[in-house]
């Protein structure tokens, strides 16, 4: 993960670094898309399956791939029991309220996670190395990054196609459009909304088992990556799947642009200039229609 | 039941003398404290007071105005690491320290600008990447001393001869305390206060009425960042160190923990909930498995399964899973807090045996 060399360079690994950005960006909008919630717990809930992944793996003793699925399996499973057992109880929430509903929602996981495995950060044995490189043209493109790239990119085609020619993914969208109307045309709300929140916890889990091996499994290790998501999702317009893969290429290019020329040190606050300047310009995000909220 | 008859009930520092009476008792026992109590439980005190003085601060914001922020640990550290570098170059103590909050308050303002376009979730994020920006530029920038922080100066005020370095520092952070409160809650009554709450009754409402949002909504920004930029000057002071890393998420959330466990939009709520979360969080951090073993019946038991499946060093995280749980239950069952419970039993006492 070299951040120094030439502009190439630095534009792939933006990429690289932007994909995980983006599937944090997908796994939010695709809640919000359903249930107009804002999942402050996205970040937590992927560490949480990382974590899993890591202790099925050193552990359990089970092989890499059947590790993985049994996480994001976890993941899901994590996800629907939130929905259910959290978000569906409140009376009347408000938006303040269930923005606190997903906040402690997300005390809980991280409490949790490093009450469990301690703060220590920990390694995740995986069969690709970061250190093993492809020089493509000058540009030194490690395997991790390479197969990051590849399987966001998957990660988001599938999404995609789920999402817009799917009749759940019809089902989602008219969730969120008019759920009184939703209901009378028989689609079964809850499930559908409960079905998002395990959806997007399974993107969010792909996104934490793409981090953890790049970085360190840690409880904070999702924190960062978690508001460059948020950023990228709200570049994108907060609605748009699209807009959230686009956003998360952008701050990852950005980023990596800035590191380059300016300073790695101040990275981090990269994504909130973005967003600052994003709805100073185009409150709407880049690639939503605008909305008008009715009085 | 808390109907005002007249203009002049509205005017009142109390609304009832019970109230006024167990105020008066409260200032007097926080008063004789310092010459009876010892210094741990006057650190315990003034630790206490900074929560407090963040909570009123941070509930003009979320319970009058209805603005959410994540990000005032970001504003804490503002006001910690302002008054700790502007009495370093030489300025006395109680002139930095409310210098600072103007500095503060000032980033509350540039905040609260793009707040007039943003609601509910964009401010939330918002506000949050604001907090984690501030924390990564005081741990980065060695303007600011690094990762390590300032070193602070030595608290050079005496309030009384012969005090002592923590008695005349409790003696700051409850008066200031104290006066923040009395501000806050003479502030909302005002016109302005008033303007606050229309404007989280509906800002379209009260902008027709002809409350101008752009002026009121960043106002209660600057002013929330005020109260909570004076609490972060004290509190360098009362840790006696500025650690950046300590100015994280966890800390806003813990902040709007403290307001929504008390009860949003009342003066009574954040107070409660302060000092709720910060007994909670002194018990809990240094919480240890010996204190598992003394649970009655199945103690060792507990212990045991606790040392095989989790970390002994994690066990300060608990008080995470214990806040989040609180908050969750609290917004389930009871999303006015602790002071709809005072609400609710005052008046199932009041109509008692009916």
């Amino acid at each position: 993960m070299s951040a120094l060399g030439s502009l190439p360079q630095v534009l792939f690994s933006g990429i690289a670094a932007g994909s995980v950005y983006a599937l944090i960006a997908l796994a939010m909008v695709t809640i919000y898309r359903t249930t107009e919630v804002l999942n402050f717990a996205q970040g937590d809930m992927a560490m949480m399956s990382t974590y899993v992944a890591l202790a099925l793996l050193v552990a359990g003793g089970l092989p890499f791939f059947g590790a993985l699925l049994l996480a994001l399996v976890f993941a899901a499973a994590l996800g629907a029991f939130a929905e259910f057992a959290l978000l569906r109880r409140a009376k009347e929430p408000s938006v303040l309220g269930l923005i606190i509903i997903t906040l402690g929602l997300e005390m809980i996981v991280f409490g949790f996670a490093s009450w469990k495995w301690g703060g220590e950060p920990r390694d995740m044995p995986i069969p690709l190395s970061p250190t093993d490189v492809v020089v493509v043209g000058g540009v030194i493109m490690s395997h991790l990054e390479l197969a990051t790239i590849a399987i966001a990119a998957t990660t988001i085609a599938a999404l995609f196609l789920f999402l817009n020619r799917s009749k759940a993914g019809l089902a989602m969208r008219a969730a969120q459009q008019n759920r009184a109307v939703a209901r009378l045309m028989g689609i079964r709300v809850r499930r559908v909304e409960m079905g998002a929140w395990a959806l997007a916890a399974v993107i969010g889990g792909i996104a934490g088992l793409l981090v953890g091996p790049a970085a360190t499994v840690e409880p904070y290790m999702m924190w960062d990556p978690m508001m460059k998501g948020f950023a990228a999702a709200v570049l994108g317009g907060m609605t748009s799947l699209a807009g959230a893969a686009l956003g998360g290429a952008i701050i990852g290019i950005v980023e990596n642009l800035f590191g380059f020329y300016v300073s790695t040190a101040f990275k981090s606050v990269v994504p909130f200039a973005a967003i600052l300047l994003m709805l100073a310009i185009k409150p709407s995000g880049l690639l939503a229609r605008h909305y008008v909220k009715k009085v | 039941m808390d109907m005002k008859r007249s203009y002049y009930e509205d005017l009142r520092l109390f609304d009832t003398l019970p109230l006024g009476l167990w105020l008066v008792a409260a200032t007097v026992a926080l008063a004789a404290a310092p010459f009876l109590l010892g210094n741990y439980v006057l650190y315990v005190l003034g630790y206490i007071a900074i929560n407090v003085i963040v909570a009123i601060g941070l509930n003009v914001l979320v319970g009058y105005t209805g603005q959410i922020s994540l990000g005032h640990a970001g504003f804490f550290a503002i006001g910690a690491y302002a008054t700790v570098l502007l009495a370093n170059v030489g300025l006395p103590i109680l002139l930095a320290l409310p210098l600072a909050a103007l500095i503060a308050a000032a980033f509350g303002f540039l905040l609260g600008l793009p707040a007039l376009r943003l609601e509910g979730p964009y401010l939330a994020v918002v506000t949050l990447g604001f907090g984690l920006a501030v924390e990564n530029i005081f741990a980065k920038a060695s303007v600011f001393g690094g990762a390590t922080g300032p070193a602070v100066p030595g608290f050079g005020v005496t309030f009384l001869p012969g005090f002592s370095r923590e008695q005349n520092l409790y003696v700051l952070i409850v008066a200031t305390a104290g006066l923040s409160l009395l501000a806050v809650r003479n502030l909302i009554r005002t016109r302005v206060g008033r303007a606050f709450i229309a404007i989280r009754d509906s800002d379209v409402a009260a902008s027709c009425a002809g409350v101008d949002l752009t002026w009121y909504k960043t106002l209660a920004f600057a002013v929330s960042a005020f109260f909570t930029g004076l609490a972060g000057g004290l509190f360098a002071f009362h840790l006696g160190q500025v650690d950046p890393t300590s100015f994280n998420l966890m800390l806003s959330i813990l902040f709007l923990a403290m307001v929504v466990i008390g009860g949003v939009g009342s003066i009574l709520g954040p107070v409660l909930g302060a000092v709720a979360i910060s007994l909670l969080n002194l018990k809990l951090k240094g919480l240890k498995m010996a204190d598992f073993e003394q649970i009655p019946l199945a103690g060792p038991d507990i212990a045991a399964f606790l040392g095989r499946h989790f970390m002994e060093t994690g066990m300060a995280n608990i008080q995470f899973i214990v806040y989040g749980t609180i908050l969750v239950l609290i917004m389930l069952f009871e999303p006015l807090g602790l002071y709809g419970l005072w609400i609710r039993g005052k008046r199932y006492w009041r109509t008692w045996p009916f």
